[in-house]
């Protein structure tokens, strides 16, 4: 047992909630010095909020930490900072227009003797960081030329120069190609064995198996298992993090009618390659994969948003090429984004507002509103998704995330789509929300319209979907029927993996 | 829009009651200041300002800016002069200078969508190119050997009435621009935008379009005013108009017009040009100097961004104290958003 | 951003020279001492006061006041003197001392009322311009009521070179000095570069918006005492639109107008770049009325070049990822 050794940090019951969600639920785990100790666990599963405590950002509602063995309060970042805990995150917070030295020793500059800012000596000690870590990058040169791998070296530079005892990396190979990964971690092995504690927080299986020694699996906010990796295989771990056996979705009984998009060989270059499909009338197509897998992007460019390097997208047989989201809005695709925030809706807008936004023009032909036409609308809504408001020009600011949802999914229904792309459509919504949603999207397949649903919420997808397709770093690695998808399965095709048999 | 129009129809009655006073101070300062003749002098002198605060309350509620505003006036009063010197007869040459206006505003609106600039710098410049071009175009002549039909627009009144012409055209375009702005679908897409850019465009809203649209309306009417003010005053300079940026963005930020974009009203911006022009003539009398003018205008700006975010700090202050007496209510826009390991 | 600010910096050089070259073919006289020192001396001006605002731009903010802070101390100084109420240095230290007020009523509107800088500005320039209408009350200071030791000061030199040179040359380094060398000075760059990082770091960017916008006003407040003895002429206009010449330089100058990145040495070389167009103007016989349009040119040109070569450095990265 590893009892001599104090733990870096050891973490006692944390518990966190936001509004209806329970993000965190009496977590408790350590992370010992001189160890590469994985956290895994789905999306949702509480990884990010459990960082982002220890980083500062939030207080947990209840439980402890220990640092070394003593409690500490984490007050705000730059407590957490001085504590010793770096956190290099997926997209690196560096300043874009300044050196790499200087990135590095921001705030705590090498000083003269007369108190100026020893440049001469900033440019020496990070060359040697560098140098230790074993990577090439000029101190000179400016963080906005660098590629995200090499800033987040930078960023792994910044941590030793402050000393850190505690290196949090959060989804830090999402954007690296396998070369940057194996550089990362032959960089961060000889710190490990140095003393440093390495939490690895990550979706990657087989980088967890690579990098780690021990494995911590959350789900559901709550702390599922921590063991030796050597006790474990990737099933093992797959099945910590997806073991549920609810079912909440109303099964979909519906006939497939012609086929409504079509997809050919769409690709962007750096974002998915040649991804290629079809969704009928009635049928849930649905897209399951890791973060950064490409899903969101290929939604994007079927709505409009971004373009396509090379392929072609079809509506009901017809290449269509939309420049901007007006027009795939008249040609009958809607997409629910999966930020409901920046995205989905005006928040300072009452409800009625929202769901007439995309369809004004044809809703008021003759230019003037009719407020009472749009209240009706939108009461039609609100009462088919059973939207709980005081009226609907209560504004969305107000409603709670499961009810914002509906509003959404309302507002691109008024636009009366033949095909509808929802992205994460449950993400940050409670339960009883959840299963109302899955009720509505089983209802406008069965009416007829062609649903993507893209989603992280494996057992969601596996439910909804009449088809599940699979990607994996912009790549579709998988296409299961509903009766041939399984959540190993489709985990083994979201990680990369070959799919095994079972 | 409920917090909002309230907080709108607050402003609105604080404006009216400030109006108010200062018209029953006037009244206490002068006799004369009652009559007819000085609500026609009151109201002249500022209808270029809120002509062009037409637009900017647009332009600002869509979340940009125009400062070029002045110099396109001054411009359109250069080419004005400038064309008429040499002999164009003003039935060409008025619509000549509104197409520069719409070219010019047609400049900055490039500049700030397709380009993706900032509105500040780009009609910083174009303040600046603007006004050159009309010392270039006129130097540093006057022209004023207009015909009286066309200064008896800028200077007089409508026949048999105490209403100047300007104030009939202001009337209109602010009658056009609240009906468009607050009823019309048009006006929901401006609020949208100023609001949320990123959901507006999600949501199908021809974003560039909409403002590029926006920023051709301000030079048109910007060189309308230009035009007015040529009349009124009944002289063609490539100096004309200087200063009006500032009383622009003044009266539209006292007319309760966020300047971060979103809110504001049509009504709320034409009291504020009344309040405004109540002010200067009230100071006038007073024997004020222009000056302190000046300074009061200045004042009354940044007063007018003040007093609403300390305002809100204060009210986001009280939530903070009553959320903390009762933890549980566990209203979602209080709690941070929720991002999913 | 060092080896593509020195490469706008060098292009900047290089132009000038071009320009230089040309005018010289066209109007010998360019080159004589006395026309380069007088271009020289306004230029100096400028750039002292485009070094304040530099520092404001690099914090993702502007301040149009400067050319009524200008103004002001110009005239007011100027007015000190005609009434021989204070001795000649102590006047000028007045100056500079009421440009670092007027700049820190600039700084409290716009980091403790949180105003944004452009409407905090536009209203105070409106302010400062009408004390100085106040002050003036319709009269104008002549040279003739000017001490001798002020105005000379326009004609002095150090060493063959103009002392408003030097005084410039001086300022750009210790600003420079401060913004290379201090804590601070990395501060200022930190917060424009990206203003939530420098929060996450704890930099507080309040008090560093703050201190900018008093040191602006510092050095537009020298620039001010410097205007009133070149001038020596002064009313209640003097220095009006001199912010649009200010704010051109230093976006020519290579200061990137997101903030972030620059030199005070780059504006200053903008100040002497548009210097040399106003001076190329007057020798070519080329009407004065272009200057204006091509100060406005000038941003936008300036603007939109920093916009592309920012985009296309990112998207170099993001391949290169």
């Amino acid at each position: 047992m590893k009892g001599e050794r104090s733990a870096a940090i050891r973490l006692e019951a944390i518990s966190k909630r936001f509004g209806a969600t329970q993000a965190l639920d009496g977590v408790s785990f350590e992370l010992l010095p001189a160890e590469a100790h994985a956290l895994v666990g789905e999306n949702g599963a509480g990884k990010s909020t459990l960082v982002k405590i220890l980083a500062g950002v939030y207080q947990p509602d209840n439980g402890r930490i220990e640092l070394d063995g003593s409690e500490v309060q984490i007050h705000g970042p730059a407590h957490s900072r001085e504590l010793g805990i770096a956190v290099i995150h997926q997209e690196p917070r560096l300043f874009p227009d300044l050196s790499v030295a200087e990135n590095v020793f921001l705030g705590h500059q090498p000083k003269t003797r007369l108190g100026s800012i020893d440049w001469a000596r900033m440019r020496r000690d990070a060359a040697r960081l560098f140098d230790e870590l074993e990577v090439s990058i000029a101190p000179d040169s400016p963080v906005r030329g660098l590629s995200m791998a090499d800033q987040q070296l930078v960023e792994i530079a910044k941590a030793l120069s402050l000393d850190a005892r505690v290196l949090i990396m959060d989804e830090p190979t999402a954007s690296l190609s396998l070369h940057e990964v194996e550089r990362l971690f032959s960089i961060v092995r000889p710190l490990r064995d140095r003393g440093l504690g390495v939490l690895f927080v990550s979706h990657r299986l087989e980088e967890v198996f690579d990098l780690c020694e021990r494995a911590s699996v959350l789900r559901d906010g709550k702390h599922v298992i921590t063991a030796p990796i050597g006790q474990l295989t990737t099933a093992d771990l797959i099945r910590y993090m997806v073991g549920r056996d609810v079912s909440l979705f109303p099964p979909a009984t519906t006939e497939l009618g012609e086929v409504l998009l079509e997809a050919r060989g769409l690709t962007r270059s750096d974002a998915f390659s040649d991804i290629s499909f079809s969704v009928r009338a009635g049928e849930i197509v649905g897209f399951a994969g890791l973060i950064g897998a490409g899903r969101t992007e290929v939604a994007r460019v079927l709505f409009g948003i971004d373009r396509a390097d090379r392929g072609e997208v079809l509506l009901r047989g017809r290449p269509v090429a939309f420049d901007a989201p007006a027009a795939a809005l008249r040609a009958g695709v809607a997409y629910v984004p999966e930020d409901r925030h920046q995205q989905g809706l005006v928040l300072d807008f009452p409800i009625a507002s929202n769901v007439s936004l995309p369809i004004l023009s044809r809703l008021f032909p003759r230019l003037f509103m009719n407020r009472p036409a749009e209240r009706r609308l939108a009461e039609r809504y609100a009462s088919q998704f059973r939207v709980r408001m005081t009226d609907v020009e209560q504004l969305v600011s107000a409603l709670s995330g499961g009810n914002q949802q509906k509003v959404v999914i309302a507002k691109w229904l008024a636009t009366e789509p033949r095909a509808l792309i929802l992205d994460e459509p449950t993400r940050g919504i409670d339960i009883g929300a959840k299963v109302e949603v899955h009720r509505i999207i089983a209802e406008l397949a069965a009416a007829g319209l062609g649903i993507i649903l893209i989603s992280s919420d494996l057992p969601e997808v596996l439910a909804m979907s009449d088809r599940i397709l699979v990607m994996h770093e912009g790549r579709l690695t998988a296409e299961l029927s509903r009766a041939e998808a399984t959540e190993e399965r489709v985990m083994f095709a979201a990680t990369g993996q070959v799919t095994s048999g079972a | 829009m409920m917090n909002g129009t309230r907080a709108l129809a607050r402003w609105e009655v604080l404006l009216t009651v400030i109006l108010l006073v200062l018209v029953w101070l006037g009244a206490r300062l002068s006799p004369v200041f009652l009559s007819a003749q000085n609500f026609a002098n009151l109201t002249v002198a500022e209808m270029e300002i809120a002509i062009i605060a037409i637009p900017m309350t647009l332009i600002i509620i869509a979340g940009e800016i125009d400062l070029s505003v002045e110099s396109m006036a001054g411009l359109s009063s250069a080419v004005l002069g400038f064309l008429w010197a040499a002999g164009v007869p003003l039935a060409v040459g008025i619509p000549a200078v509104l197409a520069v206006g719409v070219l010019g505003g047609l400049l900055n609106g490039i500049l700030v969508t397709r380009a993706g600039l900032p509105s500040l710098v780009v009609t910083l410049g174009t303040l600046a190119l603007f006004r050159g071009l009309a010392s270039v175009v006129l130097g540093p002549r006057a022209i004023s050997n207009f015909p009286p039909a066309f200064t008896a627009f800028g200077f007089g009144n409508v026949p048999g009435t105490p209403v100047p012409w300007p104030l009939v055209v202001f009337a209109l375009l602010a009658g056009v621009v609240a009906l468009g702005l607050h009823r019309t679908w048009l006006g929901r897409q401006v609020f949208a935008v100023g609001k949320n850019q990123a959901a507006a465009r999600y949501s199908g809203v021809p974003v560039v379009r909409l403002k590029t649209a926006l920023f051709m309306l301000s030079g048109v009417l910007s060189a309308l005013a230009g035009v007015i003010l040529t009349s009124r005053l009944s002289s063609a300079r490539s100096d004309a108009g200087t200063g009006m940026t500032l009383a622009v963005v003044t009266a539209v930020l006292l007319g309760g017009v966020n300047i971060f974009g979103g809110s504001g009203t049509i009504p709320g911006v034409v009291l504020a040009v009344f309040t405004l022009a109540v002010l200067q003539n009230a100071l006038r009398l007073a024997d004020v100097s222009t000056e302190l003018q000046s300074i009061s205008v200045g004042l009354l700006l940044i007063v007018s961004v003040v007093v609403p975010n300390l305002a809100r700090q204060l009210a986001r202050a009280l939530q903070h104290a009553r959320a903390e007496r009762n933890p549980t209510r566990g209203a979602p826009e209080r709690v941070p958003p929720y991002t999913p390991a | 951003m060092s080896r593509l600010g020195r490469q706008r910096e060098l292009s900047l050089v290089i132009v000038m020279l071009a320009l230089g070259g040309f005018v010289f073919a066209q109007a010998p006289q360019f080159l004589s001492a006395s026309n380069l020192s007088q271009v020289a001396i306004l230029a100096a001006i400028i750039a002292i006061a485009a070094t304040g605002q530099a520092l404001v731009v690099l914090t993702r903010n502007v301040d149009l006041s400067v050319d009524a802070m200008i103004g002001v101390v110009a005239f007011s100084v100027a007015d000190i003197l005609r009434l021989h109420a204070l001795s000649v240095p102590l006047a000028m230290a007045y100056g500079v001392a009421l440009g670092l007020a007027l700049g820190i009523v600039n700084g409290v509107i716009v980091s403790v009322f949180r105003v944004p800088a452009i409407v905090a500005t536009l209203g105070t320039m409106s302010v400062y311009r009408g004390f100085t209408f106040l002050l003036a009350g319709g009269r104008q200071v002549s040279l003739s009521d000017l001490p001798p030791e002020y105005i000379n000061l326009a004609r002095a030199s150090v060493l063959g070179v103009p002392l408003y040179v030097v005084l410039a040359v001086v300022v750009v380094a210790i600003a420079s000095l401060l913004l290379q060398q201090t804590r601070f000075g990395r501060q200022v760059y930190a917060v424009g570069s990206n203003p939530e990082a420098a929060a996450i770091l704890g930099i507080r960017s309040r008090l560093v918006g703050f201190l900018v916008f008093a040191v602006c006003g510092m050095l537009a407040g020298a620039a001010g005492v410097l205007w009133g003895a070149r001038f020596g002429t002064i009313n209640a206009t003097a220095a009006s639109g001199v912010v649009l010449q200010v704010v051109a330089a230093v976006v020519v100058g290579g200061v990137n107008i997101f903030g972030g990145s620059g030199t005070v040495y780059g504006a200053a070389l903008g100040a002497l770049f548009l210097g040399l167009i106003a001076n190329a103007l007057t020798l070519l016989h080329l009407s004065q009325f272009w200057l204006q349009a091509i100060y406005g040119g000038v941003i936008l040109v300036a603007v939109a070049a920093d916009a592309v070569i920012v985009r296309r450095l990112q998207r170099a990265a993001a391949v290169r990822a």
